[in-house]
């Protein structure tokens, strides 16, 4: 078995005649972390609803575990869904469930579990993130912070093998930026395969196997947080790097 | 439902009011009014009510008092407020307003499927199920521009002219279903409208769970959408309310209909203002319920822009 869980080859995406995705490549191992860089427009979110399946492709393909190809006319995307995980910046919480119901959605309606089998993951999780005395309250109760680890924790009740995170602090206020990043890292040291989307430099720094900086729509540069982020190689790296950590 | 502050327990110790929530420690002040404000408020609130109700009465008995005076108030009052005539009319009016009744009960919950599935019908996007689509878009188009009357005419004298085997040809049963067809139209938009509410990235989140395009709809979409449009839907109940006594125009012996037998033998219009009284005590409470339900929902929403 191969140690690559997702291959991104040649992925091409346009809006309405302007392309946002030219050609990507994108290899990610198991139990890797990594982090997508770039400037505002640059791809990094259609590039991660590319890979969930919540955008088609125009060209390319996406390869999943080896075996399944995200990218195919057949496939059948609530079967890749299942197994990939996506948390937004607005949280997307269903309001008019409570948070445990939030959480146990899915796994009762796609997983078929149990009632008492998606409740009990469902506590053990939220345990697990701090959260389990919010399990009854509806998301309007919630902070920003909280009610993001929830939507967090929705996703990982599907057990997903690789999860997504796009911009997901970016909404939140300064003081609650922590606890979400707290969370990530802990689902890093869990061994968990995460791509993520971020303009957090100094996290991405500390947490990130590989950094990819992604200009015009294909990956300009990637590599280890030392090499992209000490010694870029590339003017538009150095540029937006000296931009944003000004 | 849950979501909403958990009701305080008000405890009074010597002068200073203290508010304090079930989720904080006892005796942790939450909230603290400073007495002498508190006792100028409640004061304040005491005038105001009586003020207000003294307004009121003296507005109703000079209004009485004007109204009595004019010179035509005696022919008003036999014509229309005679109170024998009332006493003599009224329980034949309840009697048939119970055919109104069974016309809005029956009709509503048909509606409310009807409008329901058109919704859904309408919003489709499957190639296959492009003539479902079609015909829904039609019924919507059609019967929410003919009038509601007209349609009952069409169904209630139409239908049963062209006796068909097998199908009624009973009044109120054309009467209530052309009820249902007209409001189904209406309803269909209404729900439409509250489904177009609910954000698409709702949707998004739950597709990204794994959940089905149905499931979505189900567990996510409708639940929100059907929420949202509680308010006008019971404004479409109290206008159904009204216009169960469209259906007099066909001859069942309705609420109106027996007011307007009642009316022209004796030449007096007091069954007329019996039945309008009627079909108030029933509009009024579901009009302030629709209002206390909108209120409810107003400030669920404003509390849920704060969280
Ligand atoms: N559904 C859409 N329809 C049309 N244009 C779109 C759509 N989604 C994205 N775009 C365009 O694609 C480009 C890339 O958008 P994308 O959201 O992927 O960038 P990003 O790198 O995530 O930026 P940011 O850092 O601001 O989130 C933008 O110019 C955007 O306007
Ligand atoms: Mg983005």
């Amino acid at each position: 078995m191969t140690n690559t869980l997702l291959d991104i080859a040649g992925v091409w995406k346009a809006f309405e005649g302007n392309s946002v995705l030219r050609g990507l490549d994108l290899s990610v191992a198991r139990h890797e972390a990594v982090v997508l860089i770039g400037a505002s427009g640059s791809g990094k979110s259609t590039l991660l609803r590319c890979v969930n399946g919540l955008e088609t492709v125009d060209a390319g393909r996406i390869l999943l575990g080896g075996d399944l190809d995200v990218t195919a006319f057949k496939t059948d995307m609530d079967a890749v869904r299942r197994r990939i995980g996506i948390v937004f910046q607005s949280y997307n919480l269903f309001p008019h469930m409570t948070v445990l119901d939030n959480v146990t959605l899915s796994p009762r309606k796609v997983l078929k579990r149990s009632s008492a089998d998606s409740i009990e993951q469902a506590m053990a999780l939220l345990q697990r993130f701090g959260l389990a005395d919010k399990a009854n309250d509806y998301p309007d109760r919630l902070s920003g912070g909280q009610a993001q680890r929830v939507a967090i924790v929705r996703a990982l009740a599907m057990e997903p093998e690789l999860m997504l995170f796009d911009e997901i602090t970016s909404a939140l206020d300064p003081l609650l930026v922590g606890e979400v990043l707290d969370t990530v890292r802990d689902l890093k040291a869990g061994g968990l395969t995460l791509i993520m989307a971020t303009h957090e430099m100094g996290f991405a720094r500390e947490v990130a196997d590989q950094v990819c900086f992604l200009d015009a729509g294909v990956v300009l540069e990637k590599g280890t947080p030392e090499a992209v982020f000490g010694s870029p190689q590339e003017a538009k790296t150095q540029e937006f790097l000296a931009r944003i950590l000004k | 439902m849950s979501g909403w502050p958990v009701p305080r327990r008000r405890t009074s110790r010597s002068n200073v009011t203290l508010v304090t929530s079930a989720t904080t420690a006892p005796g942790a002040p939450e909230v603290y009014f400073d007495p002498v404000r508190q006792a100028f408020r409640r004061k304040r609130a005491r005038r105001d009510a009586l003020v207000g109700m003294a307004s009121l009465l003296g507005f109703v008995l000079v209004v009485g008092f004007a109204i009595s005076r004019t010179s035509g108030w005696p022919l008003v009052q036999e014509t229309f407020f005679n109170g024998s005539e009332f006493i003599a009319t009224f329980p034949g009016l309840l009697d048939a307003f119970l055919l109104n009744v069974r016309i809005f009960l029956i009709a509503e919950p048909l509606i409310l499927i009807i409008g329901l599935l058109v919704a859904l019908a309408r919003d489709l996007r499957s190639p296959l199920l492009l003539p479902l689509r079609v015909v829904a878009t039609l019924y919507v188009d059609i019967f929410r521009g003919v009038p509601t009357i007209l349609v009952i005419f069409l169904l209630g004298f139409g239908v049963p002219a062209l006796q068909l085997q097998g199908v009624p040809n009973n009044a109120v049963f054309w009467g209530t279903a052309a009820l249902v067809l007209s409001y189904g139209a209406y309803v269909a938009e209404v729900f439409r409208a509250g489904i177009g509410s609910v954000h698409s990235s709702q949707r998004m989140a739950a597709r990204s769970l794994g959940l089905t395009s149905m499931q979505t709809s189900r567990y996510v979409v409708l639940p929100q959408a059907v929420r949202n449009v509680i308010p006008p839907l019971l404004n479409d109940f109290i206008s159904l309310q009204k216009d169960t006594a469209l259906v007099s125009v066909l001859g069942p012996i309705e609420l109106l209909r027996q007011a307007q037998i009642d009316a022209s033998s004796t030449f007096n219009y007091t069954a007329y203002v019996g039945a309008a009284l009627i079909f108030i005590a029933l509009t009024i409470p579901m009009t302030r319920f629709a209002d206390w339900v909108q209120a409810r929902m107003r400030k669920r929403r404003s509390m849920a822009g704060t969280a």
